[in-house]
Parts: structure tokens; C-alpha cells; sequence
């Protein structure tokens, strides 16, 4: 188990350097989009000098290098800075925003990943039957769909014709849990849809995979049923690939929202970034980038964790 | 004696290219209570097909269309699914070929042991697990108390196979069916797990069916044999008459087969060093070293065989030789210049000269690119050669590995196991070589077609006077057509010398350990060589322990 920790503790250490290396990108990518804060805040009317004199409030008339080295002295010292948009500090724009984002994601991943599992397993258990074919034809459908055409049909179903839910997920504090499930249950719904597909298919390919091996033949051969088969020497197999298709669509719940936000115009991380970007408030970018970044890197390394514990080999060795 | 199994008329199609065709073709078998029946075959024999038939299955891509399986009082092929899995693994078990593989990876030996036994609620999980260790005892696994417990990556090849003899007595079947449970063994663990097999249908008075190429290896536990080819009988009958007197010429071929080889012309060129490796030491990143303190001498036109089971470090000592591990200490020469010890530094005429069959010519072949695309590319590589000049070349190595001109425009998957070696040797010829290193070369081939591909080496090393460096784990191949013999054990060379000096006694105790290893068709000669002071010290324990054993 030491030689599992020295691995973990390396693999932090990389994502340290991961992120540090994400975060430059990140001033670079901003700095060398068109347009500035102080003309999208401002206007196009505003004179040069108008321009400057906010820059320098700013602080944005400092070259690259240096507004970064700031920003980085803060980060080490817990402090993501103000958003320049707002004038507000960054970590308390992105606390609600964060909270909300991982709302989503956590009900999406509590309905989704059971079920695709589930799916999968009974896909593989009943391949080639009807069963089968209708679940992999229906997961291939809602896997083709661009994420914001679900969300759009789901509206088009469930809030207009059926009014069942709200088209516009819009959460306050104030909400209690259930009040909030409600809200969400038309985002919710679109990424489960998206996810599950993945997730599912997936699944199914890497029981079918195993169930070519010859020990699976022996079990067979020993009298055991299908489903003992599956549950009991074929899934302990496919973990590892199962594992980490789970954690790329728990990545994606949280990263890869933005559209879905948007389109439901939920109050979530996702959006803000959106927006930030097109106002170019750089401390806001760099905050949330690195929040993303961070999910990615921590969820992968849980994923290898995860593969290697799930590995007879490597969790006893010779 | 009571009939257990019969089988009448029995066909069986496989899938293959879009088409259905028969894998067995009408084959007629009974087995008795307490019998033990060998099945002897090539590759494409159909005995595998017949043997799990038995148990009322077929293969992914395989169907019974006629005939009947009767076992006991089921008839096999109209068996409802809950029938046949009451029968499967309680009254009929099945040993595979390779307990590696056929161990599931991710739960311990003895919980899979006892699967059978609870899920078909024959035993509880105590008693189960109790009977497992008994059977390991009985069968002299190390640690019969705990070795259960391990997973199947912490037990040896050897050791895995006898716990799958034990899985398959679990419930105490009426019979079992071992196919080709020995195949993948060297000699010596051969040894073990034959007795092993041998005392399991003695003590259990259970019948067989026993899949094996191999006759030497079915004569020393089967009451009958019968020789299968294409899916048919070829004859059938009890083993000391089978093999004291074949009626049939296919039979006569696999019993003379082990005499093999071809003869053996002095070349003009004999006697000159051609490499030269001195005090080779080598290791696999840090490991433990793999190679240590290596000398061999290869003279032009010789064949040395490097002898060794597997771990022993022969395609290791392969590997320093063509630069793909580049050794710790030592020195190869070869014609009499010092090789540069990394691949990157030798000169593209020092690779030339040293060329490699492997042993799985499936994979060493592109199965992307026609015959004469995988000749013609060394030939235009080494040699600049093209256009008409090319084609003549290829067409002449065509000629010296006896195939046709038919074959230049066939994809490797249109070749047999065997033809696909030729062209893997063919390429090799191709660079003109002075030295060709043999890995394993007849290993995975049937044994006919081995011979076969042995006197077209010798063929060649006569007319071409090329080199071999021959590694094998075959004390057969080597009787046929070593010159002077290597034998390695753990990395270190323990004897050498000619062919004569190495295979007349006295031998180097472990030389004599895999001599006698090998087993004979007489039917008495495994009982007989566990009476006696070798076939005791094959029975001490695995491999690693004896040779550390010997070396002291």
C-alpha cells in the first residue's frame, strides 16, 4: 500500500504542476482575445482617455507578466481577487455559483451512473435479444443529439405541451431541496439523457469484451448461469474501463455544462465563465478555469486510484 | 463396465468465412465408466470440439446439426439449459488448456474452486473448501493449507494447472475432460501435472477424455485412443495395440514424427568463429539480472541449440545478441569485430548479417501486406534492389522454402500455420544473413508440419551454409538438428558442448532432469520414471526450488 500512496502523492504533485500550467494558458488565452474590460464596460463611445484612466484603476496598463505574478502572490494567500465586471470578491461571486453547478451534477450523477450501469449489465446479459437492440438504438439516439437540441425537445414536451416543469431553472437560496429538484428537473433530465448513453454503451462493451475470455467459457462449462456469470466474474473484470467512463461523464457534469446552463439559464459556475469571457473579467476566468481544471485532474486521479485498486495484480502482488 | 457417454454420428459446424463448413464430420465415440479415452490429433482436428460437445456445448460460432450425445440417460443435444447446467461442472468437469487463462484474475483460487460445489448446492462453503484442501494435498501443491487463498497471478504455471485438475474434482464428476492440459507446460512441470491428472482418474475412478497432439503424452494415460484429422475418425482401439501396431499411415506419421530432422552436409566454411559472446551479464531495467556471465561460441555453417525452460533467459540472450538489450557486462563479438552493444550503433550491414524467425509466425507477419511485399522489402532495403531484378530474387526465395509462385500475391491470412513459417524464413534469407537466430520456431506448429519445417532448415544451412542459433524448449527439435548444445537454467549456462558430448550420458544433473523428462510413447514410462531417483526429484517441488537445489 506504500507504493500506493508514494504513486498518489506523485500524481498530486503533477496535478500542482498541471494547474499552474492551465493557469498561465488561461492569461494568455484572455490576453490575446480581442477587445478589452474597459471598452465592454465602458462602451464604444468612450474616449481614449476615459479608457486609460479606468485601466489604470485597474491596474490593467501593467504588462501581462506582472498583473499574473500578482494574481498568483493572492492565490497562494487564498485570495482569488475582485472580479473586475463587478467590483465584488471573486471567491463570493463563485461560491453560490459553484454550490449550484455541483447541485446539478450530483443529482445528475445519482440517477445517472446507477442506471447506466444497470442498463449495461442487462444489455450484456440479454445481448442480441430485442431488449438489447432497443437500448443500445435509444442511447445511440440521444447520444447523436447535440446537448441543447435534447434540452430544447425536452422543453418543447415537458414545459409546453405537458407544463409539468419550468423551462427556466432558476434556483434562489431561499428554495428548499425539493423545491430546487423541481427546478432542475429539465436540465437534470437532458444530461441524464446524455450521460447514461455514454456511460451505458460503454458498459456493455466492456462486459461483452470480457465475455470472450476463457474464463468466462470455464464458468459456463462449471454449469453457472448467465447472470452469475456477469455479476460475479465478468463485471470484477471490466471495472477498470467502467470506472473510468464513469468519472469522464462526472468530469463532464461539472465542466461540461455550460451549454445545458445556458440554455436553462441556471445560475451555475458554467455560465458565469461564459459570460466572464465575453467581458474579459480575467480574475473571474482564472478562478474558474482553474476550478474546472482542478475537477478534471482530481477526478482522473481518483479514476487511476480506483483502476489500480480494482486490479487483483497490482493490489496483491506476488 | 457401465456405458457413460455415447456419441453417434455426431457433426458439427463452425462459422468461417460466410459460410458454415464442418469441423466434425460423423465421429462415433463411447466412453466408459472408470475409461479413460486419449483423442489425438493436428490442429483442426475437431478432437477439442468433440471434447466439450460432450458436455452439451459448442463454441461461439459452432452448432451440433446432426447426431446424438447420450450421458447416462440425457440426451445431450435436446437438454433444456437448466439440464445441462446441472450436468456441467457436477457430472461432467472440464480442464482447459491454460489454467492462467482459464482462472478468473480477480477472485482466489479456492473460492473459484468451490463455485461449482455451492451454487449447485451440492456442498456448504466449509465442506467445499475443506474437500479443496484435501485435494490440494493429495496433489502436492505447496502449502495445501493456504494456497486456496492466493489469486491466480501468485501461483505458477505448473501449480495453477494441478489446482484446475482439483477444480475440476470438486464435485466429484463421472467425467472429466482435459484438453491439452499439459500443452502449454515445460517437460519437467509436464511431468507433475500428468501424475497429478493420472492420480486423479486413478483415485476417483472417474472416466476421461484426454485432448492432446501429443501421443507420447496420451499413451502414458489413456486405456484407448482414437486418431482424429479433418473431423474424422482416422482408427480407434486400445493404446498398446494403437501404438504397437498402427493400421493406418497417418497414425504411423505421428508415431514416427519425433525422429525427425534432416541430413547433415559439411559446409566448405565450417570451423570459423562467426560470434563470439563472452561473459554476458544483462538485466531488464533494474531488475534482477537475467543473463549472467554468458559465453557461447558459434562456428559458421553450425547449429547451436540453446536449451532451457521458459525463464531460463534463451530469448533474453536472443535479445543482447541483436541489440535489443544491450548487456551490463560482456562483451559478442561477431566475425571477428566487436558488436556495438546498442541497436542504434551497429551499422546497417552488421543487421543484415543477423536475421530472426520467431515463433508465433501469425504476428511476425504484416497482415496488411501480400507475400511478395514482405520479401521484397528487405531485398530493396539492404540491397537496392527493384523492378524486374526484385521480383526475380523473391521469386528464387519462393523456390527455397518449396512454395509457388501461386503465393506472391496472398495475404498472410490466406497461409497456413505452416507456410506462413516459410515466408517468415524466406525473409529472413532475403538479407543474405551469416547468423539467423530460431526463437521457438516450431513451437506453435503441429508436429508433421514442424518436421517439415526442421529439414527445410537444414536444407537451407546445407546449400547456403548460414548459420542457426537455434533456442527451444524441445529436447526433440534439438536431437534433430543441433550440432553442438547450450543448456540454460536461470540465466546461467550450466552445460555445453556437441550434440553427442551433451545427449550421452553422463549428463549435468539438470540436462539429465529434462532428458528424462520427455515423455516416451511406451505407456509404462511415466509410472516407471516416478519409481526411479529423476522421476523422485520431479516430484520434490516446482521448477525454481529443484534448480536452486541442483545448483547447490
Amino acid at each position: 500500500m506504500s507504493k500506493l500512496s508514494a504513486y498518489i502523492l506523485k500524481r498530486i504533485a503533477f496535478a500542482f504542476v498541471t494547474l499552474f500550467v492551465i493557469s498561465v494558458l488561461i492569461s494568455l488565452g484572455v490576453e490575446f482575445l480581442p477587445g478589452d474590460l474597459a471598452k465592454s464596460i465602458l462602451g464604444q463611445q468612450a474616449t481614449a482617455e476615459a479608457l486609460a484612466a479606468f485601466r489604470a484603476e485597474l491596474g490593467l496598463d501593467q504588462p501581462l507578466h506582472v498583473r499574473y505574478i500578482e494574481w498568483l502572490g493572492g492565490l497562494m494567500r487564498w485570495d482569488l481577487g475582485r472580479s473586475l465586471a463587478n467590483d465584488i470578491p471573486v471567491a463570493d461571486l463563485i461560491g453560490a455559483r459553484l454550490s449550484n453547478t455541483l447541485f446539478l451534477a450530483v443529482v445528475a450523477a445519482a440517477i445517472a451512473v446507477p442506471l447506466s450501469v444497470l442498463l449495461g449489465l442487462l444489455a450484456a446479459l440479454f445481448k442480441e435479444t430485442p431488449f438489447d437492440k432497443l437500448v443500445s438504438m435509444t442511447t445511440l439516439t440521444t447520444i447523436s443529439f447535440p446537448e441543447f437540441l435534447v434540452a430544447y425537445i425536452l422543453i418543447a414536451l415537458l414545459a409546453v405541451e405537458l407544463p409539468l416543469f419550468p423551462s427556466m431553472a432558476n434556483v434562489t437560496p431561499a428554495m428548499d431541496f425539493w423545491d430546487r429538484l423541481h427546478a432542475i428537473a429539465l436540465p437534470v433530465s437532458t444530461l441524464v439523457l446524455v450521460v447514461v448513453a455514454h456511460i451505458m454503451r460503454l458498459t456493455r462493451a466492456a462486459l461483452i469484451n470480457v465475455l470472450g475470455r476463457p474464463y468466462i467459457e470455464m464458468a459456463q462449462l462449471k454449469g453457472m448461469t448467465r447472470a452469475w456469470i456477469i455479476l460475479y466474474h465478468a463485471l470484477p473484470n471490466s471495472l477498470a474501463p467502467i470506472i473510468n467512463v464513469i468519472v469522464i461523464n462526472l468530469a463532464y457534469l461539472v465542466v461540461g455544462v455550460v451549454v445545458v446552463e445556458v440554455v436553462f439559464v441556471y445560475p451555475g459556475l458554467g455560465q458565469l465563465l461564459a459570460d466572464s469571457v465575453s467581458k474579459r473579467d480575467l480574475p473571474v476566468v482564472q478562478a474558474s478555469g482553474l476550478i474546472f481544471a482542478a475537477t478534471y485532474v482530481l477526478l482522473n486521479l481518483g479514476a487511476d486510484v480506483l483502476s489500480v485498486l480494482a486490479n487483483p495484480r497490482l493490489r496483491h502482488p506476488k | 463396465m457401465t456405458r457413460l457417454l455415447t456419441m453417434k454420428n455426431l457433426v458439427i459446424e463452425g462459422f468461417q468465412k460466410e459460410t458454415w463448413s464442418q469441423i466434425v464430420s460423423g465421429v462415433d465415440l463411447h466412453v466408459d465408466r472408470g475409461e479413460v479415452m486419449g483423442l489425438i490429433g493436428e490442429s483442426g482436428a475437431g478432437k477439442s470440439t468433440i471434447g466439450i460437445a460432450s458436455m452439451g456445448f459448442c463454441r461461439p460460432g459452432c452448432r451440433i446439426v446432426n447426431g446424438s450425445i447420450q450421458f447416462g440417460d440425457t440426451e445431450m443435444t435436446m437438454a433444456s439449459d437448466a439440464v445441462l447446467r446441472r450436468i456441467r461442472g457436477v457430472r461432467i468437469s472440464y480442464v482447459a488448456q491454460s489454467a492462467a487463462a482459464s482462472f478468473d484474475p480477480a477472485h482466489r483460487l479456492i473460492r473459484q474452486h468451490a463455485e461449482a460445489p455451492v451454487r449447485h448446492g451440492i456442498m456448504s462453503h466449509t465442506e467445499a473448501e475443506l474437500h479443496a484442501r484435501e485435494l490440494y494435498r493429495r496433489f502436492d501443491l505447496p502449502d495445501p493449507d493456504t494456497i486456496g487463498n492466493r489469486f491466480p497471478h501468485q501461483v505458477s504455471g505448473g501449480q495453477l494447472q494441478r489446482a484446475m485438475v482439483a477444480m475440476a474434482m470438486a464435485c466429484k464428476p463421472d467425467l472429466i475432460v482435459f484438453d491439452e492440459p499439459t500443452t502449454a507446460l515445460d517437460v519437467t512441470t509436464q511431468i507433475e501435472v500428468l501424475a497429478t491428472i493420472k492420480e486423479a482418474i486413478r483415485d476417483l475412478n472417474s472416466a476421461a477424455i484426454y485432448i492432446t497432439h501429443d501421443l507420447a503424452v496420451v499413451a502414458q494415460v489413456a486405456d484407448r485412443i482414437m486418431v482424429l484429422r479433418h473431423g474424422k475418425v482416422v482408427e480407434e482401439g486400445p493404446s498398446r495395440a494403437l501404438l504397437a501396431s498402427p493400421k493406418e499411415d497417418y497414425t504411423r506419421a505421428l508415431l514416427s514424427v519425433r525422429k525427425g530432422g534432416g541430413t547433415k552436409i559439411p559446409h566448405r566454411h565450417e570451423g570459423e568463429p562467426l560470434l563470439d559472446i563472452e561473459g554476458v551479464t544483462a538485466a531488464y531495467g533494474g531488475g534482477p539480472p537475467v543473463l549472467q556471465d554468458v559465453n557461447l561460441r558459434l562456428t559458421r555453417g553450425k547449429t547451436v541449440a540453446l536449451v532451457g525452460e521458459s525463464g531460463s533467459g534463451k530469448s533474453s540472450l536472443a535479445r543482447v545478441i541483436t541489440g535489443l538489450l544491450p548487456p551490463a557486462r560482456g562483451s559478442i563479438a561477431f566475425d571477428g569485430a566487436e558488436l556495438p552493444a546498442k541497436l542504434g550503433d551497429r551499422q546497417k550491414e552488421t543487421l543484415r548479417r543477423i536475421q530472426m524467425i520467431y515463433q508465433m509466425p501469425d504476428v511476425a507477419l504484416n497482415p496488411r501486406q501480400k507475400v511478395h511485399e514482405i520479401l521484397g522489402r528487405p531485398v530493396e532495403f539492404y540491397f537496392g534492389t527493384r523492378g524486374t531484378e526484385k521480383r526475380r530474387r523473391v521469386a528464387e526465395l519462393l523456390e527455397q522454402i518449396e512454395l509457388s509462385d501461386h503465393y506472391l500475391t496472398r495475404f498472410p491470412s490466406e497461409l497456413s500455420g505452416g507456410e506462413k513459417q516459410r515466408v517468415c524464413i524466406a525473409r529472413a534469407l532475403a538479407t543474405k544473413p551469416d547468423l539467423i537466430i530460431c526463437d521457438e520456431v516450431t513451437s506453435a506448429l503441429d508436429q508433421l508440419v514442424a518436421k517439415e519445417i526442421l529439414k527445410l532448415l537444414q536444407r537451407l544451412q546445407n546449400e547456403l551454409g548460414v548459420s542457426y542459433l537455434f533456442i527451444t524448449h524441445d529436447l526433440a527439435t534439438v536431437k534433430a538438428i543441433a550440432d553442438e548444445i547450450v543448456v540454460m537454467l536461470q540465466g546461467k549456462v550450466v552445460e555445453h558442448g556437441t550434440r553427442e558430448e551433451v545427449l550421452t550420458p553422463p549428463h549435468h544433473e539438470y540436462t539429465e532432469l529434462l532428458l528424462a523428462s520427455v515423455p516416451e510413447m511406451d505407456p509404462d514410462w511415466l509410472d516407471n520414471l516416478l519409481k526411479t531417483r529423476v522421476g523422485a526429484k520431479l516430484r520434490e517441488g516446482p521448477a525454481s526450488e529443484r534448480l536452486s537445489r541442483i545448483e547447490r
